[in-house]
């Protein structure tokens, strides 16, 4: 009983730590990274990544009985929002005129006319 | 068991700074970035982060409302992304349809 609960605090402590490399890549993405477009790749994948580890240790921590759903619920929740909110300010930068970096096109050019 | 419930508490410590540093360095961008979308991104990712700091909360003290705390904000985030990706667009959030058209 005391190994299982052992294992279940040093998975929880890895799951943070893999969430806080996750945050810090994202992060450190967004500073460096040249163009607005390569800055919400950075951010959004990394970012959602990072969430939903630190999401997994609270489901571990606190049990399927407890705030465990809530974090299964937010996993899910990050998963189907945050490429939405990409998607829409991907959409409003091209639409603004920011400009791509080298080759770069847009794909739907001509449908949206 | 003293000993062991230390170990995640120290972890959620050390993850709550981490991430506040990294909220204070996604701060950068969004002061200088130099469109408006860089900055919807960076707040964007503010926002993601302090999720992450709302379940770092509920790891460290226990309680698992602060769970529930962190799915309220990521809601909000997400609403007011695309709030704000409408309104750099259009220049309003809710607009007629006849107008569109």
């Amino acid at each position: 009983m005391v190994t299982v609960a052992l294992l279940r605090q040093w998975v929880v402590v890895g799951l943070i730590a893999v969430g806080c490399f996750f945050l810090l890549v994202g992060t450190v993405g967004l500073i460096r990274l040249p163009n607005v477009y390569n800055r919400m790749h950075a951010t959004s994948k990394p970012t959602t990544l990072g969430t939903a580890s630190v999401f997994l240790a609270g489901f571990v921590h606190f049990g399927p009985g407890g705030a465990g759903l809530p974090s299964l619920i937010g996993i899910v929740f990050l998963f189907l929002t945050v490429p939405t909110g990409a998607h829409m300010i991907a959409r409003s930068a091209q639409r603004i005129g920011v400009p791509f970096l080298g080759s770069v096109t847009w794909p739907t050019e001509d449908e949206e006319e | 068991m003293v000993a062991e419930e230390t170990v995640v508490t120290t972890a959620a410590d050390v993850g709550i700074v981490l991430v506040s540093a990294l909220c204070i360095l996604c701060s950068y961008r969004v002061v200088k970035g130099p469109t408006v979308p860089d900055r919807v991104v960076a707040l964007d990712a503010i926002g993601t982060n302090v999720v992450a700091l709302a379940v770092l909360f509920a790891l460290k003290t226990g309680r698992g409302l602060f769970v529930t705390v962190s799915l309220v904000l990521a809601i909000i985030g997400f609403l007011s992304t695309i709030t704000v990706a409408k309104f750099v667009t259009e220049g309003d959030i809710i607009e007629r349809r006849e107008e569109q058209e």
